[in-house]
């Protein structure tokens, strides 16, 4: 192909090496400038069109009224004075609120202990890891179909299985004050996985020597924890509280499982916001009205991160 | 000290430790063996409380293939998670070795702004990004399926952090050989990150394996539907044919658990890479 110099790999120039030449008259901190700016390029540019872009657009969107054929019309305030005298939008934020406080001190805490479980030096704990993770790899659709199965009224296993000792049976998914509830359930059992992961990384980055030293001076195990785990894992934990708020309002799991489990019922019980928003834009075309419940639910996370932010005084998270 | 610890092992507290543990793994997975073990069940059994099941069947696989083009939807899916990898690690290992290695006036600005779209998610962007794809007239196509989900500031956070920690001297030599920046990237870096590269494309692929609501969003024409969109409309037609649903359910979860159980120390050591301290 090329008579060059005989490193047969190096011949694989691409595109941007042939320009080279004409940057030979530039400084060789302009070079490095302008070789970072291409290899940023790409992946700044997608992210402006791709996320950026409907960031913003979320946030004008809320301002108009849009018909399912691309038409725009300017309709000012009339989105937001909307959603907060529509029932449907004030339950949803209810559902969140609860469904997110639940969520985020649930997958704290089993996570965390689930880590603590699986570091003990003991047979298996490499298998029990990975088990503990399986659920993190299986499809959200999957998930909603197995328990739905599992959960059927009657017939399904788990109702049977909770009959034969001698507790009644219940609709899980179909009684207004259990819904949620379940839908929780399952949304940490498939989350957990994720956050021991974390919380794991967290640990073994805690020098082994501090706990020989503390365990030397004769200090038991909640002693330990509670003065070396807990203020050495506090990045960590951070970490994981500001991730999973994140999740718990508008992750993924929010909207697959209640879009397979419940539809947002039963009496929109399990109507989550994201899931209210898509309903609202998808099977009714209110595109404007749903921009100006995202938007709002941007503005609630941002808070939300904001007061984390001040609470832990940054987590110390930032210099990374 | 290490052979004390054999000893210690048979202690009372450490073996409830290890069978609650135990116990609790085994309860974990018990959904998903669950739905194996259906798909293997006949319509009259598919109720019963047996684990294993008596009377097994592949009626309801060969169902799932024949009946229903899920072969196609799989094929769907496996081109668009493939290409959506491929296209994103390349992406983000130059983003990330431009982030850590390259000095250019607003780096730590421009890191931060990257860094910060990592709180923004799907569900929030959903309607706006619907939005802008059908301006872009790229609705019902693989190009609307596959542009939008290669973009996202995970991997240019974690492949960033691996390039930091990567040590210089490789890279100098290189220079001083005479290496323009591609050539560093391409033939000294690149190679050099493999083992991240290895678990990020695991990662994006399960992600994009699975994902639904993208999808669900862009797609109504059937010949582009992915698994799990496929799986989904199994609802409305099957409602109570379980047997069907937990067949198709376990083809389309059996590649990632799979994948998941080769990879699954590198995609560990891709979360400690992460550097979350």
């Amino acid at each position: 192909m090329s008579s060059g110099p005989p490193h047969v790999e190096a011949q694989r120039k691409p595109r941007r090496q042939e320009a080279k030449p004409v940057h030979r008259g530039l400084k060789r901190k302009h070079q490095e400038w302008l070789a970072a700016c291409l290899f940023i390029a790409p992946d700044a540019l997608g992210l402006f069109v791709f996320l950026v872009i409907p960031m913003v657009l979320a946030l004008g969107l809320g301002f108009f009224d849009v018909s399912g054929f691309g038409g725009f019309a300017f309709v000012g305030l009339a989105n937001y004075k909307t959603m907060f005298s529509d029932p449907l939008f004030l339950k949803s934020l209810r559902v969140t609120v609860i469904y997110v406080g639940v969520l985020v001190p649930s997958i704290f805490v089993v996570s965390l202990v689930l880590a603590l479980l699986v570091k003990q030096k003991l047979p298996f704990m490499g298998v029990f890891r990975s088990m503990f993770f399986l659920p993190h790899v299986v499809s959200l659709v999957v998930i909603g179909f197995v328990w739905q199965f599992m959960l059927i009224d009657g017939r399904g296993v788990v109702n049977q299985v909770l009959g034969a000792v001698g507790i009644g049976g219940r609709s899980w998914l179909g009684t207004p004050n259990l819904a949620l509830g379940t839908v929780l359930m399952v949304s940490i059992w498939f989350l957990m996985g994720y956050y021991m992961l974390i919380f794991l990384a967290g640990l073994q980055e805690i020098p082994q020597e501090y706990y020989d030293a503390a365990k030397v001076d004769g200090a038991g195990s909640w002693t330990r924890f509670w003065y070396i785990t807990w203020p050495l894992l506090k990045p960590t934990s951070f970490f994981v509280l500001l991730v999973s708020t994140v999740i718990a309002v508008a992750g993924l799991q929010g909207f697959d499982l209640i879009y397979v489990m419940t539809k947002g019922g039963p009496a929109n019980s399990t109507s989550l916001g994201i899931y209210y928003i898509y309903n609202q834009a998808f099977q009714y075309n209110n595109y404007g009205y749903a921009a100006a419940m995202a938007s709002f639910l941007i503005l609630v996370l941002l808070v939300a991160t904001a007061v984390m932010f001040v609470l832990t005084r940054g987590g110390r998270f930032e210099d990374v | 000290m290490k052979t004390s610890d054999s000893t210690t092992l048979l202690r009372p507290t450490r073996l409830v430790l290890l069978f609650v543990t135990a116990g609790l793994a085994l309860m974990t997975v018990f959904p998903l063996l669950w739905m194996a073990s259906s798909a293997f069940k006949g319509p009259a059994e598919v109720y019963s409380v047996n684990p294993i099941p008596a009377d097994p069947t592949l009626e309801n696989f060969l169902y799932v293939f024949t009946e229903v083009p899920f072969l196609r939807y799989m094929l769907n899916t496996f081109f668009v998670a493939s290409t959506v990898t491929v296209m994103g690690l390349f992406f983000h290992s130059m983003a990330g070795y431009a982030l850590a290695r390259l000095n250019f006036p607003g780096r730590d600005l421009l890191f931060f702004a990257i860094f910060s779209t990592l709180l923004v998610s799907l569900p929030v962007i959903l309607v706006p990004l619907f939005v802008l794809v059908r301006e872009l007239g790229m609705l019902n196509s693989y190009a609307g399926l596959i542009i939008p989900a290669i973009f996202n500031a995970f991997g240019i956070f974690l492949l960033r952090q691996f390039y930091l920690g990567m040590p210089k001297e490789l890279e100098e030599a290189a220079r001083i050989d005479g290496c323009g920046y591609w050539r560093v990237y391409w033939n000294v870096a690149l190679p050099l990150s493999r083992p991240i590269l290895a678990a990020l494309a695991v990662l994006f692929f399960l992600a994009n394996w699975n994902s639904f609501l993208w999808p669900l969003t862009v797609t109504a024409d059937e010949d582009l539907w992915m698994v799990q969109l496929a799986i989904a409309s199994f609802q409305g037609q099957y409602s109570a044919a379980w047997n069907y649903i937990m067949a198709a359910a376990t083809v389309t979860a059996l590649p990632t658990i799979v994948l998941f159980f080769i990879f699954q120390r590198q995609l560990v050591e891709s979360f400690k890479t992460s550097g979350i301290k």
